[in-house]
């Protein structure tokens, strides 16, 4: 029954994969070299030219690599979530792919943000580690990232393979929220709230705010880590677009 | 290098970990990317 | 509906193995507890509920893989694709059947492991209770998983990959209940919260499941 399908995987005409590889490459190299330029100048800017914190020391640095990567890490599932429903629904072989291409680069940022959130709460908290909700949230969401790059690496046929990692990522979803009220219940927290996006943030200097001054550099890191994060993705796509009609094309040549 | 103080290790680590873990994840991808083009291209060069 | 339950309710119990080995796997684990973190009564007591629902879990996902190992194998999961049963009934049903073989005994035996570990009194009537309305979710959840790794090598490493995390809301208010029973606080919150996650896995998990078993019989 699903055997008509392997006829149009091998034809490169067929509209989105190709149309994908056509403008993907240009917005890639422009990608990469944005997200180069921010990175460099976020970070630049933040480790040399911002002053240390008044409790928290040289520390504050970190919150320019910790805080981005934090916010990858959950939006990067995001996307994965979309284009999951956007392959469920509509078929589309690029969504399901660049799903697939996203999960280590998502994984990648999480254990970023757990290994500096880990570094930074050593001298902060006095521990590298507390069962704390947002803490074990991202590690319940590294270990969901795991488990849909295994299932992706497990399953033979890519089409059911898009398929059962679809649904794993939405039913995961559902999970991965539910467990958040979970873990409220089930321990105080201790990590610092939203105080970086929260409207005034670039008003001023208090408790709870992130001063003006480390906002900018910050702001610009976060959106080095964006971009980087798109580069990244088109170019895992692309390769995964690539090993798919290499695919095709061997099983067309066995059969000739 | 600014001044880092007591932290200095603490920030130096966990620029250096992050660091080296973005450019894993960047050079991976970037040598698959070069390895599946040049297999196709072979590949396509065949069929 | 009911044939199918029916049937594999007696499979499992007939095909030897999976059926008593929940059972004794349980009693090991809560067995190897105070060997490894020492006899101290007050310490078994207090760790007593979350081990005991740790130590459930874990058996219960022993015996995921064979939900459709062996109808996929001989082909009766296509044929049951076929039938007129639809395909969420299916997935229902094989829920319930883990449970009865596998969550019901774990939830009968678990109060009388409960002294091994020094489970405080109060505890034991809210221990029942929270696996009670819990393991049913274990087992939906885990015929969820069950389905995607049909028939997959090195399938039950990947199954509990994928299960664990799913469990842990479960896990989180299911030890809780029986912790705040203990202590003579009022477990309610936590039973709710947790029959609603169960009542929710039943709801959802049927239809997941059943998309699951369509691809992997294609």
């Amino acid at each position: 029954m699903s055997r008509d399908r392997q006829a149009t995987m091998s034809m490169w005409e067929f509209a989105n994969p190709k149309r994908f590889m056509g403008w993907s490459r240009p917005v890639m190299v422009w990608t990469f070299g944005l997200a180069a330029a921010c990175l460099a100048i976020g970070l630049v800017w933040g480790f040399f030219f911002t002053p240390d914190d008044f409790r928290q020391g040289s520390t504050v640095k970190i919150i320019y690599i910790h805080v981005p990567s934090a916010i990858l890490a959950t939006s990067a599932w995001f996307m994965m979530v979309v284009a999951s429903v956007v392959w469920v629904v509509r078929r589309h072989h690029v969504s399901a792919l660049a799903a697939r291409a996203a999960a280590p680069v998502g994984v990648t940022m999480t254990l970023i943000a757990l290994i500096t959130g880990g570094i930074w709460g050593q001298p902060m908290w006095g521990t590298y580690w507390a069962w704390d909700p947002r803490l074990t949230s991202f590690l319940i969401l590294f270990l969901f990232y795991l488990g849909y790059i295994a299932l992706w690496e497990a399953i033979e046929d890519p089409d059911t393979a898009a398929d059962l990692t679809s649904v794993l990522c939405l039913v995961g979803s559902i999970f991965a929220i539910l467990s958040r009220y979970a873990f409220y219940f089930w321990s105080q927290g201790l990590h610092q709230g939203a105080s970086v996006l929260r409207a005034g943030a670039l008003a001023g200097d208090t408790e709870e705010r992130v001063s003006n001054v480390y906002a900018v550099p910050l702001m610009v890191s976060m959106a080095g880590f964006f971009l980087l994060f798109i580069a990244l993705v088109l170019m895992r796509t692309r390769t995964e677009v690539r090993a798919r009609r290499m695919r095709a094309l061997q099983v067309r040549m066995q059969r000739a | 290098m600014p001044d880092l103080g007591v932290y200095a290790a603490e920030v130096l680590s966990a620029y250096a970990v992050s660091i080296v873990l973005l450019a894993a994840i960047v050079g991976l991808s970037w040598r698959r990317y070069v390895r599946v083009r040049a297999a196709l291209e072979e590949v396509e060069k065949d069929g | 509906m009911i044939a199918l339950l029916r049937r594999d309710l007696a499979l499992a119990i007939r095909a030897g193995g999976g059926f008593g080995l929940g059972l004794a796997f349980f009693l090991i684990v809560v067995v190897l507890v105070p060997f490894g973190v020492g006899p101290d009564p007050e310490l078994l007591s207090r760790i007593a509920p979350g081990i005991l629902w740790v130590a459930a879990l874990l058996a219960a996902l022993l015996s995921l893989d064979r939900i459709f190992a062996l109808d996929y194998e001989d082909g009766a999961l296509a044929l049951l694709a076929t039938s007129p049963l639809p395909m969420e009934g299916v997935a229902m049903v094989k829920g319930l059947a883990h449970w009865v073989t596998t969550g019901l005994p774990l939830t009968l035996a678990a109060p009388a492991l409960g002294f091994l570990l020094n489970l405080a009194p109060a505890a034991y009537s809210y221990l029942f209770v929270s696996l009670l309305i819990g393991t049913p979710a274990l087992s939906m959840i885990g015929t969820f998983g069950a389905a995607l790794t049909i028939g997959l090598r090195r399938g039950g490493l990947l199954l509990s990959l994928l299960v664990l995390p799913l469990y842990v809301p479960t896990l989180i208010y299911g030890s809780e209940a029986v912790r705040r029973g203990a202590e003579g606080l009022d477990p309610t919150s936590a039973l709710l919260l947790m029959g609603g996650i169960t009542a929710g896995c039943f709801a959802i998990l049927p239809f997941a499941t059943a998309a699951v078993l369509r691809i992997n019989l294609r």
